[in-house]
């Protein structure tokens, strides 16, 4: 009863969020219910039994990401209103909701359920992230380790892209007393 | 009592609301929001099938996909800023004007 209720409750807020997120026109609206929206889906995960995919949800997307959005926040205009053309409206709001339609006939549709068979299946009596843990760094070491990398050259980009001044080198060319007389000047 | 086909349903609506974004923007920044969105739904959707089919597989997926939001984000913002102070403006039409 309380899982139904839940269901419509964060599905109904959530659509509604995003719907927010996508049309709102200015950009501080669009990022704090984007967070919201996130939130929730959290909630979403924490009924369908993925503990730790809903803290990771938390942590990652709602903490992090959500961070490194208000951080950009600072390099752009955020109070003003975005000014947008939008040409041709009815034609994309055609094309998503057919895609919406599609979409869910597709989802919808009855399957041949017998046959699909669990790869990793769940262990019962064991909690949520052990059993994440186990498959994580049993079954899924070397993407995990991959997906470690890739973060790290994000990483690296992140810091090269935002930072000032990193295409100079501080040592070599010219020491760091000189680059900031440079910058004093301009 | 709900089902798989319940959480598939409202996936596939908040994909289809990110597509929306993603076909109606113009402003950069807000195309990410959109990606976040249908990123977002496709989690969802990951999670209820390892949930219905007690399988941990969907989840792992939604742990990687997570994983690549988040470098996605640090780079994209990366490039916005580098735009941004480039031609002081994230909106698409004017920076394809920009070209030439």
């Amino acid at each position: 009863m309380y899982e139904v209720v839940a269901f419509y409750l964060f599905s109904g807020l959530t659509i509604g969020l995003f719907l927010v997120t996508v049309m709102s026109k200015n950009i501080l609206y669009a990022m704090t219910s984007l967070a919201a929206g996130m939130v929730l889906i959290s909630g979403f995960f924490f009924i369908l039994g993925a503990d730790f995919l809903g803290v990771v949800q938390l942590i990652a997307y709602v903490g992090a990401v959500m961070a490194l959005y208000s951080f950009a926040m600072m390099f752009f205009d955020a109070t003003r209103d975005i000014k947008e053309k939008n040409t041709n409206s009815a034609l994309v709001f055609l094309l998503g909701g057919l895609s919406a339609l599609v979409l869910v006939l597709m989802f919808a549709a009855p399957i041949h359920s017998d046959a699909i068979t669990a790869l990793y299946p769940m262990h019962e009596g064991v909690g949520n992230a052990q059993d994440v843990g186990i498959v994580l760094f049993t079954k899924y070491l070397i993407p995990f380790e991959v997906a470690a990398l890739m973060l790290l050259v994000a990483m690296i980009a992140g810091i090269i892209l935002a930072g000032k001044k990193m295409d100079q080198s501080l040592t070599e060319d010219m020491s760091a007393d000189e680059i900031l007389i440079q910058k004093d000047e301009k | 009592m709900i089902g798989l086909s319940h959480y598939l349903i409202v996936s596939a609506l908040i994909f289809s609301i990110g597509l929306v974004g993603v076909l109606r923007r113009r402003n950069l920044l807000m195309l990410f929001f959109a990606t976040e969105v249908m990123l977002n739904a496709v989690n969802i959707a990951f999670a209820a099938i390892s949930h219905y089919y007690n399988d941990l597989t969907g989840q792992m997926f939604a742990f990687f996909i997570i994983a690549i939001a988040a470098s996605e984000v640090a780079v994209g913002l990366g490039i916005l800023i580098v735009l941004y102070k480039k031609h002081g403006t994230l909106d698409l039409d004017d920076l394809a004007k920009m070209r030439g």
